[in-house]
């Protein structure tokens, strides 16, 4: 078999022959890109709002995980262990407001690049010295996350889909659409907007902007506990977790830095993306490609739009 | 011309503003009566628009004080300036580009709008006839700038003259005691010049703003003003009614240049 064949025609031969097998890898790849779009989210909140991009995402949302399990392992039960960690989230943000990026406002964004990794170190420190090192196993049962699967029978096969995975799929697609509403219609959102269009526009008018960094860091925090529980009930809850938040880049890159529409699509673009490429073309170099696939399409991206998908093009006014 | 009444809403005194090495403005002192529209003028580089940042805050002068509303203020942020009933607009227009323009005015009713961040996010009862209240507010501004065909255009897609009327908008919005314009006429063509004059009085004469205006055309700021200062390198050059100012000799060689 030569190898145009093998690449273009073969794999679609397949899905052809096959169409459960296609519905299969595709909600699979949709479940997990819905989690990256969560993830990307919180990238741009930040973004937006401070012009900062934050190297500490990742680090987040295995800190919030490791809060959450840490808690109950101390003793305390579940949900109250879930309000507590969204109190800590809260603080956190505050913290950050305070100790980093007010002492460091106007300085080059390299600057409050580099205090972001230094967020990220602090918060590994406090959480290995909170709750130790060793991986944990989510606590889906104790926050009643339904597991095992429902079978459909579609396409004259047989099409399974993880309670998990679809749980998380809608809690993913309501906080995306609940901050979407929120960014549009109400006094925050607006003053969100605000903040994120111009700075010195946005103090004239009275809008604070400490109270909007404290807001929009704690809603990336509560991002990223949400996006912690679904992606340590699926692997383990540790600081290995953070390379997920890695994937995150590729779907910025898709995106855009700016967009929240190019944040949801870029993730379901990639989530789809790898596992189709992983399923059906990872077999002919021996698999595996699935860890690189996403670089590989947001770099083929890069190449035609550079400002992403949704991202503000970029025109200089000379 | 009306006389300046005895009620001070502003005073600056002795202010000295430097970045590094340059001085932008040196001990300059004026002040700011109740009511009247107030002009500062001079050449590029005068340091007009520093002046206007230190009032509103968004710079703190290394020397002098400001009063506002008879209390001295110390550093002062430009939140806590425009919770003070400061308003502004900027030389370069300073909107929310990917709103529309009646979510820039709605930016505005910020600081008016009390209820939190919860009772909003449902948009249930007393938050949703808040919002309400806010809206006509906004759609009465709407009116009175003469914008209701660009309602719901997004204003990075305006013309210029619009976009100035846009931030007017904003900043009226805030309902503001002192309105701080930052030549709200540049680069405008004759007709957008007299609807721009026109809605800056009636701001003042109606909605009752005092206004601290930057402007370069001088027939324009010698027809809208009450009194008028006059800046050149930082320092103050002449303060004192639009009539006596034109005539000033040393006004007239810092725009002219000196005779030598």
């Amino acid at each position: 078999m030569d190898i145009p064949h093998a690449v273009f025609v073969d794999p679609f031969a397949q899905m052809i022959a096959a169409p459960d097998l296609l519905a299969q890898t595709i909600w699979e790849g949709f479940v997990g890109g819905a989690l990256y779009s969560l993830i990307a989210l919180g990238f741009v909140l930040i973004y937006k709002a401070s012009g900062v991009f934050n190297f500490a995402q990742g680090i987040m949302m295995v800190f919030a995980a490791l809060t959450l399990v840490g808690l109950h392992e101390k003793g305390v039960p579940a949900f109250v262990a879930l309000a507590l960690t969204v109190g800590v989230m809260y603080a956190l943000a505050v913290g950050i407001e305070r100790f980093v990026l007010r002492p460091l406002v106007n300085q080059p964004d390299i600057i409050l690049l580099m205090a972001t990794f230094g967020v990220t170190y602090v918060l590994i420190g406090f959480g290995e010295l909170s709750f130790g090192g060793d991986p944990k196993s989510m606590i889906t049962q104790e926050l009643y996350l339904p597991s095992g699967s429902i079978n459909l029978d579609v396409l004259g096969g047989r099409v399974q889909l993880q309670k998990l995975d679809i749980v998380a799929a809608a809690i993913a697609i309501l906080m995306v659409a609940g901050l979407a509403l929120f960014f549009q219609k109400t006094r925050i959102g607006r003053a969100l907007r605000a903040v994120a269009d111009d700075h010195q526009a946005a103090l004239s008018v009275g809008i604070s902007l400490n109270q909007i960094w404290v807001i929009v860091w704690f809603t990336a925090g509560v991002v990223a506990l949400a996006t912690g529980i679904f992606w340590g009930a699926r692997s383990d809850v540790s600081f290995a977790l953070q390379v997920v938040a890695l994937k995150a880049l590729p779907v910025l890159i898709l995106g855009g830095l700016t967009s929240v529409p190019g944040a949801i699509v870029g993730g379901l673009i990639i989530g789809v993306g790898e596992k189709l490429g992983e399923f059906y073309w990872g077999p002919l170099i021996g698999g595996g490609i699935e860890s690189w696939l996403a670089y590989l399409i947001a770099l083929a991206f890069l190449l035609f739009r550079p400002q992403g998908l949704f991202g503000e093009r970029i025109i200089e006014r000379i | 011309m009306k006389a300046p009444s005895g009620d001070i809403l502003l005073s600056v005194e002795n202010v000295t503003l430097s970045f590094g090495g340059v001085c932008a403005i040196s001990d300059v002192s004026f002040d700011i009566a109740k009511g009247e529209i107030r002009a500062i003028i001079g050449p590029n580089g005068a340091g007009k628009t520093s002046m206007l940042n230190v009032v509103n805050g968004f710079y703190h002068p290394q020397q002098g004080r400001i009063t506002y509303h008879g209390r001295q203020r110390s550093r002062m942020q430009p939140y806590e300036a425009a919770a003070n009933g400061i308003a502004r607009t900027f030389q370069n227009v300073a909107l929310f580009k990917g709103m529309t323009t009646l979510d820039n005015i709605m930016t505005g009713r910020n600081l008016k709008m009390k209820r939190n961040i919860f009772w909003q996010a449902l948009r249930f009862g007393p938050a949703l006839d808040e919002e309400v209240g806010h809206r006509r507010v906004c759609e009465e501004i709407i009116d009175f700038l003469e914008i209701e065909h660009i309602r719901r255009t997004p204003v990075g897609v305006l013309p210029y003259g619009l976009q100035k009327r846009v931030e007017l908008g904003r900043a009226l919005a805030m309902e503001p005691q002192l309105l701080l314009l930052d030549e709200p006429m540049a680069g405008m063509n004759l007709e957008e010049k007299q609807d721009m004059s026109r809605f800056i009085v009636e701001t003042n004469r109606l909605r009752g703003a005092t206004i601290a205006l930057i402007e370069h055309d001088i027939g324009v700021v010698m027809d809208l003003s009450d009194r008028v200062v006059v800046l050149d390198y930082g320092r103050k050059i002449a303060d004192g009614l639009p009539d006596e100012v034109r005539r000033d000799r040393k006004v007239i060689d810092a725009y002219l240049g000196q005779d030598r």
